[in-house]
Formats: C-alpha cells, sequence, structure tokens
C-alpha cells in the first residue's frame, strides 16, 4: 500500500489529489474520516491527519464543524492547473533529454505523438 | 486516560553488565511508540522497567507522574505482555487466566476479552501448555488489550504468530486505540510491517537512546548518494555517512540527515543521483556495530 521511502502522509496527500483529479471524489463529496482512514490503511491516526491538513492547507479538501471533511468545489480545476503547469517541466523535458540522448530525432517523436493523439488515445 | 513516561538517568545492570545506560526519556501520553533495537540492545530490560518488574540501578522511572516500582496503584494500571513468559502458567486454562486479570485490573473489559478470544479463535478450556506458539501470543494479546491498561506495552507479541494473525494484532490494536486512546509501546523486530502504526520510534542501541523521531520525519532522514567516487566523496564531507557501497568507479553512500535546497542544488548540478532509503535499511545502518564513523554524530 505504502512505499517506505517517503513520508506516509505525502503518500495519502498524493493518492486522495489523485482521487480528485480523475473524478473518483467529486466536488462536495464527504472524504473518509482520519480514524476511518488510519484503520483502513493501518496507520497511525496522526500520520492520517497530518495529510488531512496538507490537504485542507492546500485548498483539496475543507472541514465543516462536526460533519467531517470535504472535497473543495474547485478542486479539480485547481490541481488540473497544477499539473499542466508541471508537465511541461516534469515530463516532457525529461523525455526530450532521454531523446536527445538516445539519438531519436525530433521529428519521429511528433509523427508518433500525431498518431496516438489521433488514436485518441492517452499514450497509455 | 493514558499515562505519562519519563526516565531520567536511567541505569539497569545486570550484575557487571550494564543492559542500560543513563537512558533519559520523556513520552507524553496518548500515542503509539515503536521501540526498536538489535537483539541485546535493551528492549526487553527498558520495557521490564517501565513496567515496574525490575528495579533501575541508577536513576528514576516515572509512569504518569508516579514512581513505578512496588507501586501497586500504577503498576495495575500499567500491562506488558512478554515474548518469552506466556501469561499465567503453563498448567492454567485460558478461562482461569482471563478471570484473574478481571480482579487484578481496574481498567479490565470482559466483554471485549470474549471478543477478542473469538475472533483469534482461542479455546477457552485449553491450558497454556497445551497452546502453540502462535495462539499463546495471540492469547498475550487478549489480555494486553482487554486489560485496557493506560500504559500497554507489547514485547515483540507478535512472535510465532502467521501473517492473517499479525495483521488481525495490528487492527485490534489500531480499533481499540482509536476507540479509547491510551499509551502504547511496541517493541519489534518487523519494521517494514509495524512501523506505520508508530507516531514516534525510539531506537536503543547498546543500552542508549540512538534515535527518537516521528516516524514519518525518520522516512525522509536517509538518503542515498551515487555517483563517481570523486564527486560522491566531495560532496558527503562534512555529512553523517552510515555506510559505502563501492561498484567499480562508482560508489553510493547513505547520509543520514536531512538534505538542504543548496545539498539537493549541488547534488543535481554535478549530476549525483539523490535516493530515498527505507526505514529498515536506515535502522540496519544505524545500529550496524562494526560502524565508526556515524557514531556520536547521530544524536
Amino acid at each position: 500500500m505504502f512505499d517506505d521511502h517517503s513520508p506516509i502522509y505525502r503518500q495519502i496527500a498524493e493518492q486522495i489529489k489523485a482521487d480528485v483529479l480523475r473524478g473518483v471524489l467529486n466536488a462536495e463529496e464527504q472524504v473518509m474520516s482520519t480514524n476511518q482512514y488510519a484503520a483502513h490503511y493501518r496507520i497511525n491516526p496522526a500520520t492520517a491527519a497530518k495529510a488531512f491538513q496538507h490537504l485542507v492547507d492546500e485548498g483539496v479538501i475543507y472541514k465543516r464543524r462536526g460533519v467531517g471533511m470535504f472535497v473543495s468545489a474547485d478542486a479539480q480545476g485547481r490541481l488540473r492547473d497544477q499539473r499542466r503547469e508541471r508537465f511541461f517541466a516534469d515530463v516532457l523535458e525529461p523525455m526530450v533529454a532521454e531523446a536527445q540522448a538516445l539519438g531519436i530525432p525530433a521529428a519521429e517523436i511528433q509523427t508518433r505523438i500525431q498518431q496516438l493523439f489521433d488514436q485518441g488515445g492517452n499514450g497509455r | 486516560m493514558t499515562l505519562s513516561i519519563r526516565t531520567d538517568g536511567l541505569r539497569v545492570c545486570y550484575g557487571d553488565t550494564e543492559a542500560l545506560g543513563d537512558l533519559t526519556l520523556d513520552l507524553p501520553g496518548g500515542k503509539i511508540y515503536g521501540l526498536l533495537g538489535r537483539n541485546g540492545a535493551g528492549k526487553s530490560t527498558l520495557l521490564a522497567t517501565l513496567a515496574g518488574f525490575r528495579k533501575p540501578t541508577a536513576g528514576t522511572v516515572r509512569i504518569g507522574g508516579e514512581p513505578i516500582f512496588e507501586n501497586l496503584p500504577v503498576t495495575s494500571r500499567t500491562c506488558l505482555i512478554r515474548d518469552d513468559s506466556g501469561v499465567g502458567d503453563t498448567g492454567d486454562n485460558l478461562r482461569d487466566i482471563l478471570d484473574m486479570a478481571k480482579h487484578l485490573r481496574p481498567d479490565w473489559d470482559d466483554k471485549y476479552a470474549g471478543e477478542l478470544m473469538d475472533r483469534f479463535t482461542l479455546p477457552r478450556k485449553k491450558t497454556v501448555g497445551q497452546l502453540s506458539r502462535g495462539q499463546r501470543s495471540a492469547f498475550g494479546v487478549v489480555v494486553g488489550l482487554a486489560s485496557r491498561a493506560p500504559l500497554t506495552m507489547f514485547d515483540e507479541a507478535h512472535l510465532g504468530m502467521d501473517a492473517p494473525t499479525r495483521q488481525l494484532f495490528l487492527d485490534e490494536l489500531l480499533r481499540d486505540y482509536l476507540a479509547r486512546p491510551r499509551t502504547f509501546v511496541i517493541s519489534t523486530h518487523l519494521i517494514e510491517e509495524q512501523s506505520p502504526i508508530f507516531e514516534e520510534v525510539l531506537i536503543i542501541d547498546r543500552g542508549r537512546l540512538l534515535v527518537r523521531e516521528e516516524l514519518d520525519e525518520l522516512r525522509t532522514r536517509g538518503v542515498s548518494v551515487t555517483g563517481p567516487a570523486e564527486l560522491v566523496e566531495e560532496f558527503v564531507t562534512g555529512l553523517t555517512v552510515l555506510s559505502r557501497q563501492r561498484l567499480g568507479p562508482t560508489v553510493q553512500a547513505m547520509v543520514y540527515g536531512l538534505l538542504d535546497e543548496e545539498h539537493r542544488r549541488r547534488a543535481r548540478a554535478k549530476g549525483l543521483e539523490l535516493g530515498p532509503v527505507g526505514v529498515q535499511d536506515l535502522f540496519i545502518h544505524l545500529t550496524d556495530n562494526g560502524r565508526t564513523e556515524a557514531e556520536g554524530a547521530i544524536r
């Protein structure tokens, strides 16, 4: 479930963000409570609480006093904007660097990218 | 109700042998602490002393602010389940042991004990001597959890349990902790399996406290640095290096401590590869008795 290498709270936060991004968790939907999360994933509740606090600070979820935590209305849009900004630096630039190291010409990559877009695939 | 733990200059000796030396701890109540250490590091001695089973040679132990040794009002609210001595005598049957625990322990929950007996499928009419190793451990867990002691300690309580039973143990412990917060100290060698339920980790080594850290922080404390030997050596100068591995011209050094942005920038600029180190690997290298340079630099 969790890898042994990075803080668990960060892994939890990333998973919840991924769920929001993919629409598994929708706007105004309630998320699991800290205790439910801790019991379900067999982790310390303080660790789960830290992950949720992190998401509250980022505006992905918000607290309704006495009720629980919910996905913010604009969470998906906001996360998508963040990912788009990072896409070129995180995905495209390393890809180009790898292509240059392997001697793959830009034209070949462009053709392939166009093919994938035409197929309606997402490259996976 | 939770109990805090405080030791000051705690020292415990067996004859000429010092098992614990100058151990000072201040652990607030209500958390789950993981106690890690190699065999013979002093884990069991520490737990036995915290439970009041053993008198300190020097220094003090206070549980919830009170001295623990020969102090029944406090010891009855402290529960230590040990791996070596089972709960009760081998000739006693489980039902009688549970009955006795009910009278000895003020926080005991009989109904919960019954539920746990069923969940771990333990035979009430059998004697301790008739149980398998894993069943004996499971029975220890039943007594430990049902005692609902404000300070509950498990000294490798999972020994002999199969994987599904160990999972049940962690699930039950966590569930009951969420419903009734109290102080738990759990010593274990199963770092990867059990550490996610810890809030803080204590590592003791040769009777001394080596590390006390939030579990999630500990996960960021180890960094591996890989690259050409000369560049790696230059980079790690002044850092705490736990180990080095050489593979031809390449060196991988394991560094302990948080790397700041400046270090990370320098590593990137030199083409050095930085990677995370798992808690288990970190533990292995921190407690490697052959090491020299890391010693003293960690605390």
